[in-house]
């Protein structure tokens, strides 16, 4: 007897032994070494895992016309909303991507168990049942690499974030006088950060001058020199001015070597110096008290 | 003479995008229009001030070429809410570009031409395709992750 | 025009608020009117507000270097003031790093400044 749908006979399978799937699907899982009980209690894995069947069922039950389905369709919403947030509490929980698809490929194996009892002999229907079921699965264990990679590379990207954050503080040193003492490599990314961080704080504290403190920096290439003169250029688009110190007898030289223009950014050797002037630009004068 | 159809982006360049609104490009308004609802739409999504300053530059560039150097053309906005991106066409059907790796060079000129702008463009938006033919059009897409 | 609300005249500064929907046609025209006003009266300088704009991009970037060109050659200077980071990160990136202009944090900077020279 041929099913009026492409998809009835996965359907019984699912209706007749939901739980018998759920309990079969852990088993596998414990299997294949990927039910991380060190990270999710039993009760946690088998709500989880029920969360996503039901899910999976529902979106075969509306989401596939003929032998056709999209698992961006409206009809997968629940699909992907339960799998992003146990995407979200894995990739949290430190489980890797080979574990997370695992996971979801283990799935096959109790779907096509019970195929096969369903299909008696009638091969063609049960070789049918089990593609179809395949692209199913596949599908759903793509999709969920997706998501768990996209949510892997939010964290990182947001631990880099901080970590930026952390290594490029402006300080002010006085009313409307801002410094950036840079430590360590100047690449492509820091060099940004830098800029953005800066630009913003002059314009909270509308600081009038920037001294760029690079004591700290060890080597001045081309490309870290091109970093520094381009953030100075943005500083005075902004209507402020700035000073790059710290420039050791060394780099100078280098940077001659190099062909470095640095236009009409001031230099200067010392913070010292370059505080003295700063201030003399906002309307202060470092002055040595009389008891001395 | 139209784009030929090998010149413009179709679906499979566009993949699971969804259309979000179509510009006409014919006045210097009309680009600040299109410029303006790209801006929106990335801020609507949560797209960082940088994000938008930088695409939005990127597209005013593009649909400038299209407006004074082509006599006009059409923009489109797709979003694909999967993968966050934001994908804008600009397409007109102008004198092409001969030489579209010396359109894309880079360089400060005085005068300021076509290079420029298309150079500009491709630096800020993420991703950056041009498909053109001589005395038939231009078609730009460029990209921006939300 | 749309695009710019108003040119006043403040201590023989010309101060221009640029808004973000300004086309390309219209600030031209702000070109064209601003040199007839620098060459008219005596003016020292013009001050583009620009803290409205959401980009600048090359062309309105180069319409700005000539205005400040075209009022040196009348013997005013030009400023802009109230440049938006994001913008500036972006014209920086451009390559257009605008020498010929020059700039202030606020409108109040920039008339301090320009009573200096």
């Amino acid at each position: 007897m041929m099913p009026q749908s492409a998809t009835a006979n996965i359907l019984t399978v699912l209706d007749t032994d939901f739980k018998g799937i759920i309990e079969e699907w852990l088993g596998t899982q414990v299997k294949e070494g990927v039910k991380r009980s060190d990270l999710f209690s039993d009760a946690e894995s088998r709500n989880q895992n029920r969360e996503l069947l039901k899910a999976f069922s529902k979106g075969i039950r509306e989401g596939v016309a003929g032998e056709d389905f999209d698992l961006d369709d409206d009809k997968w919403d629940d699909l992907r909303a339960v799998l992003a947030d146990v995407s979200r509490e894995r990739v949290n929980r430190g489980v890797t991507p080979t574990e997370m698809a695992t996971f979801v490929l283990a799935l096959k194996t109790p779907l096509f168990k019970r195929l096969e009892a369903l299909a008696d002999s009638d091969h063609s229907m049960l070789l049918r049942d089990v593609m179809l079921v395949t692209r199913l699965v596949d599908a759903f264990a793509i999709y969920t690499n997706e998501i768990f990679i996209n949510e892997r590379e939010q964290i990182i990207d947001r631990q880099r974030q901080e970590m930026l954050e952390l290594s490029t503080p402006v300080v002010e040193l006085w009313d409307r006088v801002l410094t950036l003492p840079l430590i360590g490599t100047l690449d492509s990314a820091r060099a940004q950060e830098v800029m953005e961080n800066l630009l913003q704080t002059i314009l909270e504290r509308q600081a009038e001058v920037v001294i760029m403190d690079i004591t700290g920096v060890g080597t001045v290439d081309t490309q870290v020199a091109q970093h520094l003169l381009r953030a100075a250029a943005a500083v005075r688009l902004m209507g402020a001015e700035c000073i790059i110190s710290g420039i050791s007898p060394m780099i100078a030289q280098t940077m001659v070597q190099l062909g470095i223009d640095v236009g009409t950014v001031s230099t200067r050797s010392s913070i010292r110096t370059a505080l003295s002037d700063a201030l003399l630009t906002v309307g202060y004068v470092i002055k040595k008290t009389e008891a001395q | 003479m139209p784009l030929p159809s090998y010149a413009k982006f179709d679906e499979s360049d566009l993949g699971a995008q969804v259309l979000l609104s179509q510009h006409r490009l014919k006045t210097s308004g009309d680009a600040v229009t299109a410029r303006q609802a790209v801006a929106r739409y990335m801020k609507e999504n949560g797209a960082s001030a940088l994000s938008v300053t930088r695409f939005a530059t990127a597209v005013s560039e593009i649909v400038r070429n299209a407006i004074n150097h082509a006599g006009g053309g059409e923009f489109s906005i797709y979003v694909d809410r999967r993968r966050k991106t934001l994908t804008v066409v600009c397409w007109d059907n102008g004198p092409g570009i001969a030489d579209v790796d010396l359109a894309l060079s880079d360089g400060y000129t005085s005068g300021g031409g076509l290079g420029r702008g298309l150079g500009g463009a491709k630096r800020l938006a993420g991703r950056f395709e041009i498909r053109t033919a001589v005395n038939a059009g231009t078609s730009v897409l460029m990209s921006v992750n939300l | 025009m749309a695009g710019v609300t108003s040119i006043n005249l403040v201590e023989h500064a010309l101060l221009v608020s640029i808004q973000d929907d300004i086309t390309d046609t219209e600030i031209l025209e702000l070109q064209d009117r601003l040199s007839n006003k620098i060459a008219q009266n005596r003016i020292d300088g013009v001050i583009l507000d620009i803290s409205a704009l959401e980009i600048v991009d090359t062309f309105v970037g180069r319409v700005i270097a000539q205005l400040a060109g075209i009022s040196k050659l009348l013997a005013a200077e030009t400023y802009v003031v109230g440049m938006r980071p994001t913008v500036a990160v972006t014209l920086v990136e451009l390559g257009m790093y605008l020498p010929e202009i020059r700039t202030a944090l606020s409108l109040t900077h920039a008339l301090a400044q320009l009573r200096e020279i």
